[in-house]
């Protein structure tokens, strides 16, 4: 059981974090860290895929809402690009579908970030 | 594969794992797959998995946790009843222990509110000399359909 994150950047001054695998208390941290470090440089417009993600849980969610807190301080965003049913399944039952804007497509999540 | 459980058969899975983050991928797997013995949907199975998966990182989360995590999966004719103890002094009550700030109080809250959600029944003890004994119940809704 692994994550593996990549951080690419996008037009418009923002960044993509693909992450791939399973987001749990074991591996959130590395999610957390990644997001992080972009927030650190200033980076607050965020796509964060979660195409390749199998599995999220409450950890997973908490990093993912710390980020979104941490990126609206400075007026930012954080949409994220979700095709997977049962993680929207996990977004839809904790109400997060109204806190995150959640999306079909990258370019689609792209294009509401501005 | 073997055929799934017939209505007869009792299946009874142990696992004991160390209180720690890596191990609790373990924990969820084991649980995944006496949910597909039973005639769980992938749906159903993903949420045993998470309710699995909730129900020990509670405990992990907390201080106090004990040194190792007992999981207990009893597959029935038309349940599956699973069990999380916990030797440790402290346990999912600590999800609104006044010494966690706000946003973590939430984010701890939010495993328990998906435990009760994605299961069918769930109840908990937590005692200092007990530590924490989680039950949690999965129905089969429709057996015939799956």
């Amino acid at each position: 059981m692994d994550i593996k994150v990549n951080v690419r950047e996008a037009p418009g001054d923002c960044y993509v974090i693909d992450l791939s695998g399973e987001i749990d208390v074991y591996t959130s941290p590395k999610v957390k860290d990644a997001i992080g470090e972009l927030i650190d440089r200033g980076v607050y417009f965020l796509v964060i895929n979660l195409e390749k993600v199998r599995y999220i849980d409450s950890t997973g969610l908490g990093v993912l809402i710390g980020g979104l807190k941490r990126v609206r301080e400075h007026g930012g965003s954080v949409n994220l690009v979700c095709t997977n049913p049962q993680i929207k399944k996990i977004f839809d039952i904790t109400g997060l579908v109204k806190i995150f804007g959640i999306f079909e497509s990258e370019d689609a999540a792209m294009k509401a970030l501005v | 594969m073997n055929p799934a459980v017939e209505p007869s058969d009792k299946e009874l899975v142990e696992l004991r794992i160390p209180s720690r983050p890596e191990w609790v991928a373990l924990a969820r797997l084991a649980a995944a797959t006496v949910a597909n013995r039973l005639h769980f949907s992938i749906e159903e199975i993903e949420d045993v998995k998470l309710a699995v998966a909730e129900a020990c990182t509670a405990v992990i989360q907390h201080d106090g946790h004990g040194e190792f995590i007992d999981l207990t999966c009893e597959a029935l004719s038309d349940l599956l009843r699973i069990r999380v103890r916990d030797s440790g002094r402290h346990g999912l009550q600590r999800a609104e222990a006044p010494n966690m700030n706000f946003d973590e109080a939430r984010i701890a809250g939010l495993g328990v509110f998906l435990i009760r959600t994605l299961m069918d029944e769930v109840s908990y003890d937590v005692s200092p000399q007990m530590g924490t004994d989680l039950l949690m119940v999965k129905r089969l809704t429709s057996p015939t359909d799956h």
